[in-house]
């Protein structure tokens, strides 16, 4: 191993200096935390004026119109912008995505017309140079489409297929951005020019060849990273030497991800444990203190909260509030027994007292029955006065992932530097229900997509044809999603391989394809709705079924009633049954979730009326929803019903979004707090996934509504992610006001 | 054995302590002015829910309830006292606390059964004067203050509580009142003033039931509490 012995001072030695191993390194030598937040310390003044020059750059951003400027003539990448500052004098961790703060770049590597349209969005024209540079020049986008099949093209259109990262970078990515901090990039650099070298040794096949020609461009990257750091006068080729340079190494990692990159969600990742290594060795060594330690994560936050992508319109009607999910998971347990909270858990937290609340990071509590106590409180005492926190099940995600994963976008798991993923969007359920009513006809375009089947002429919809024929479309349609999916991905690996993120994960990385099913309680309310009501299906002149006399009641999702509850847990399973049957690129994994992000709107708009008595164009519930305000017996008994999705089926995450009004929670603050423990222990005991948590009044969301500029930190989670409430459209706002709010009785 | 059931709600923070599963059922003897649930008054022969299917549903939210309980309310609760005592038997078998919500207006062996097997009781008393109180709900101070007596005599754990309305019970006067009338009972843990509020407009409206307060703002939060501050200081607690 190389000689690091100044840089690795006073860590207990193991694994990890053998070769690459950063959960090793942060198991021999991480201190579990399990008492209180007693400890935390507020903003410094050097802080809070960073925070105030960021403030005022938000509100210039608010101001005009969500963009405070467009760099139309350089192409977004590590070393194309020179080093740039928010406030020089008071920056402890360096570093700007652009030229200028919140300045967007572009990045027209997924598609050329996403990046023009998006500049035009905002008033500006992409420059000559740049439009005549990829005139000659095949992106992600242009490759797919040179493939994609009629079918293909017809179910993007129809949106049974949205949201497809065909036209940007796929995102959900992870790069184990800490390896750059604990080992430097030369080390990494020559850890992969070995592992080509043993790749040379095999036989070139055409998998081999990609790979080896994928390690060269890893290799060319890492070498930019560090002319990147150079430009701000930091030489990261070897690793860092205390808590500060750490921080900075991860960040400039991270930032060279996003300056090559425009992923859709970009995490950080599981940084925290690593961080405090840092930070208590210094602390150990008299060099920090806590107020330091704070302002070093205060500011490392400040940074990542200035992270920005360009995007278009209807990107923004898909993933509203232009979300980055700069997801960090915090929190967990170790396969050891020990905690993997720290300090610095509690650190990141507390940014969002130091800093206000705010949308991003995306700070995501990985709970476990057994996290200390006082732990649980505060993550509760956070969510309650922030809503800006969600939780995912530690001790659920643990038994596939181990203790050294995280979370891509809003709920996917993937072990950091071992596994990535091939993001696939999301299916419509509902409207391959009514494509199997209509014999594969599509309802809004009148466009056969399906194989052709009459269309149902029942009186009253029997249960046991609509289901058979919902399966031969789910099976004819998992073959289709595949197929697309293996479209894009290869376009992707090919004209916009993450060259940094990749490098910064072992070359034998596993791959797993994410598949997505949106409108869940809707198709799960619509079989109760055939099998326990009668449902008389109303033709209209093209002879097709676009409206439904619902004569009766019937049990609804999200009430804890297995009738229902076990329809929608059987769609899921058979939907991932029927995708597995169809090999994917690369020899991906198949995994599903049940998420939307806010693009459960536009889904429900482009989707007819259904069988539960939605109306046509009437939004869906958001990932696992419940049907809004079809919840009759309280707050529990709907956690119950999304309980019981099986996450074996979904191991891509099934997203449940909770919102409830402070009085209905307790009495006081901390009978809020211990009871938001209690309901979060009860819901995970029962090998639930996710959960966003919102304790605010619908008052408080109306009042926002009409007064913007009353309320610019006012953070609320969505699906899966937290959102200024103001950046939302407003169509987006008034979905969310129309929720379900648990309230006393 | 069946019972009338109102409904189900599966997170309560606020009848009992921690979290708890709240059950309505049908039927009351009071028409208090201020009643939130109105739709629980009448008994319908479409709600009769089997003792056993309900324990289960109940059973369901275990994970959540097993440091807090179940609370029984309504309606009356006292008036489906031998439905309530069969379904308790089973939630009993789990160890779960259970309480129930009553004003104290029925008394009978069925309820002296369940008050023997329950932990908590959360006693209403309406009005602290029996002029006000005939006139406010229809029943009867005296009746509630016997029951209070019994609770007292069992050693029963008890919560009084007293809806505050505006302009009807909420002087200093009143309060004074009510921790005359409480102050004698040591079976009586806590007394939790509670504000009117205005949210069961709604129901009133689509029962098409005149809403006797319809004119009436919610209570103040912050007077709520300073009468609560004053009453808790009077009777110790």
């Amino acid at each position: 191993m190389k000689d690091f012995a100044k840089e690795w001072e006073n860590f207990r030695e193991g694994a990890w200096c053998e070769g690459i191993n950063v959960r090793d390194f942060i198991q021999k030598n991480y201190r579990p935390y399990i008492s209180g937040a007693e400890f935390l310390c507020g903003p410094t003044d050097r802080t809070k004026r960073l925070m105030g020059a960021l403030e005022e750059k938000l509100r210039e951003e608010r101001e005009k119109g969500g963009v405070v400027s467009v760099d139309t003539r350089t192409v977004s990448s590590l070393t194309s912008y020179p080093a740039a500052y928010l406030k020089r004098e008071d920056e402890l961790i360096v570093g700007l995505q652009t030229g200028a703060p919140l300045e967007r770049g572009v990045n027209p590597f997924g598609g050329i017309r996403m990046a023009r349209s998006a500049c035009r969005a905002y008033g500006y024209e992409l420059s000559e140079e740049i439009e005549r540079e990829f005139f000659y020049r095949t992106t992600h986008n242009d490759g797919v489409f040179r493939v994609y099949t009629d079918s293909m093209r017809a179910m993007r259109h129809t949106g049974i297929l949205t949201g497809l990262p065909d036209a940007y970078g796929r995102g959900r990515i992870i790069g184990d951005y800490r390896r750059v901090a604990l080992y430097g990039v030369d080390y990494l650099i020559e850890q992969k020019k070995q592992d080509k070298v043993n790749l040379g040794k095999q036989r070139m096949t055409e998998e081999n060849i990609r790979l080896s020609e994928e390690l060269y461009k890893q290799i060319s990257f890492l070498e930019k990273l560090k002319e990147m750091a150079a430009l701000y006068g930091i030489d990261i080729s070897r690793p860092a030497n205390n808590a500060k340079e750490a921080i900075q190494w991860l960040y400039f990692a991270y930032l060279a991800a996003n300056k090559e990159q425009n992923g859709a969600a970009m995490s950080l990742g599981r940084v925290g444990t690593f961080i405090d290594i840092y930070l208590e060795r210094d602390i150990r060594r008299g060099i920090l203190d806590e107020q330091g330690a704070q302002e070093l994560i205060d500011q490392f936050v400040i940074k990542l909260r200035m992270i920005r992508h360009l995007r278009t319109p209807e990107y923004n009607e898909l993933f509203g509030g232009d979300p980055m999910w700069i997801t960090e998971a915090v929190g967990g347990m170790g396969k050891d027994g020990r905690t993997l909270v720290t300090k610095t858990a509690y650190r990141f937290l507390n940014t969002l007292y130091n800093l206000s609340p705010a949308p991003e990071p995306n700070l995501t509590v990985l709970w476990s029955n057994d996290l200390p106590e006082p732990f649980k409180r505060f993550c509760a005492k956070v969510s309650i006065d922030t809503d800006s926190i969600q939780y995912e099940n530690d001790d659920l995600m643990r038994r596939s992932y181990g203790d050294d994963y995280a979370i891509a976008c809003c709920v996917s798991a993937m072990k950091i530097g071992k596994q990535m993923q091939f993001f696939g969007a999301r299916c419509n359920l509902p409207k391959v229900l009514l494509l199997a009513l209509n014999g594969g006809r599509e309802e809004k375009y009148d466009m056969q997509i399906g194989p052709a089947m009459p269309v149902m002429d029942d009186d009253v919809l029997d249960y046991d044809e609509v289901r058979r024929r919902l399966d031969y479309y789910m099976s004819w349609l998992a073959g289709e999603y595949v197929d697309t999916m293996n479209v894009i991905h290869f376009m992707h690996d090919k004209y916009a391989y993450e060259k940094t993120q990749l490098a910064l994960h072992d070359t034998d990385v596993e791959r797993l394809m994410a598949f997505g099913a949106a409108g869940l309680s809707v198709i799960a309310d619509s079989l109760s709705a055939i099998k326990y009501a009668s449902v008389h299906p109303i033709r209209d002149e093209r002879g097709l079924i676009s409206g439904f006399d619902v004569e009766g009641d019937f049990p609804k999702f999200g009430n804890d009633d297995d009738r229902v509850d076990s329809i929608a847990k059987e769609i899921l399973d058979r939907f991932i049954t029927e995708l597995r049957k169809n090999p994917t690129y690369r020899g991906a994994i198949h995994t599903l979730s049940v998420l939307t992000i806010t693009s459960n709107v536009v889904y429900g708009k482009k989707t007819g009326s259904t069988p539960d008595g939605r109306a046509a164009g009437e939004p869906f519930a958001p990932g696992a929803n419940p049907m809004h305000n079809r919840e009759k017996c309280g707050a529990l008994a709907s956690l119950n019903s999304v309980a019981k999705l099986s996450y074996d089926s979904c191991r891509d995450g099934i997203s449940n979004t909770f919102s409830i009004v402070p009085a209905a929670l307790g009495k006081n603050d901390e009978e809020r707090q211990e009871n938001l423990v209690t309901i979060l222990d009860g819901y995970f005991a029962q090998d639930a996934h996710h959960i966003n948590v919102n304790v605010l009044d619908r008052q408080k969301l109306v009042d926002a509504m009409e007064n913007p500029e009353l309320y610019p930190n006012l953070t609320i989670r969505v699906s899966g992610y937290a959102v200024n409430f103001h950046k939302l459209s407003k169509e987006q706002q008034r979905e969310v006001i129309s929720r379900t709010f648990h309230e006393t009785v | 054995m069946k019972g009338h059931i109102h409904s189900l709600q599966s997170l309560g923070t606020v009848d009992g302590p921690g979290v708890r599963a709240v059950v309505f059922t049908e039927g009351c003897p009071l028409r208090c002015v201020y009643c939130h649930n109105p739709d629980t008054w009448q008994r319908s022969e479409n709600d009769l829910a089997e003792h056993t299917e309900l324990a289960e549903k109940i059973l369901r939210l275990y994970p959540y309830i097993k440091d807090g309980g179940v609370t029984f309310s309504g309606g009356e609760p006292c008036l489906e006292a031998d439905f309530i005592l069969e379904v308790v038997k089973i939630l009993k078998n789990r160890g779960l606390h259970i309480a129930i919500d009553t004003c104290g207006e029925v008394y009978n062996a069925s309820v002296e059964r369940l008050l023997a097997e329950i932990d908590l009781v959360l006693l209403d008393i309406k009005m602290t004067d029996e002029e006000s109180y005939k006139k406010y709900t229809g029943g009867s101070l005296q009746r509630a203050t016997e029951f209070l007596g019994r609770l007292d005599e069992m050693g029963k754990d008890t919560w009084v509580r007293h809806v505050v309305v505006p302009g009807i019970n909420d002087t200093a006067e009143d309060i004074e009142r009510l921790a005359e009338l409480v102050r004698p009972y040591r079976c009586v843990k806590r007394a939790e003033l509670l504000p009117f509020k205005t949210l069961c407009r709604e129901k009133y409206k689509t029962l098409g039931i005149p809403f006797a307060l319809e004119d009436t703002p919610p209570m103040s939060e912050s007077i709520l509490h300073e009468l609560q501050a004053m009453l808790d200081e009077k009777l110790s607690l």
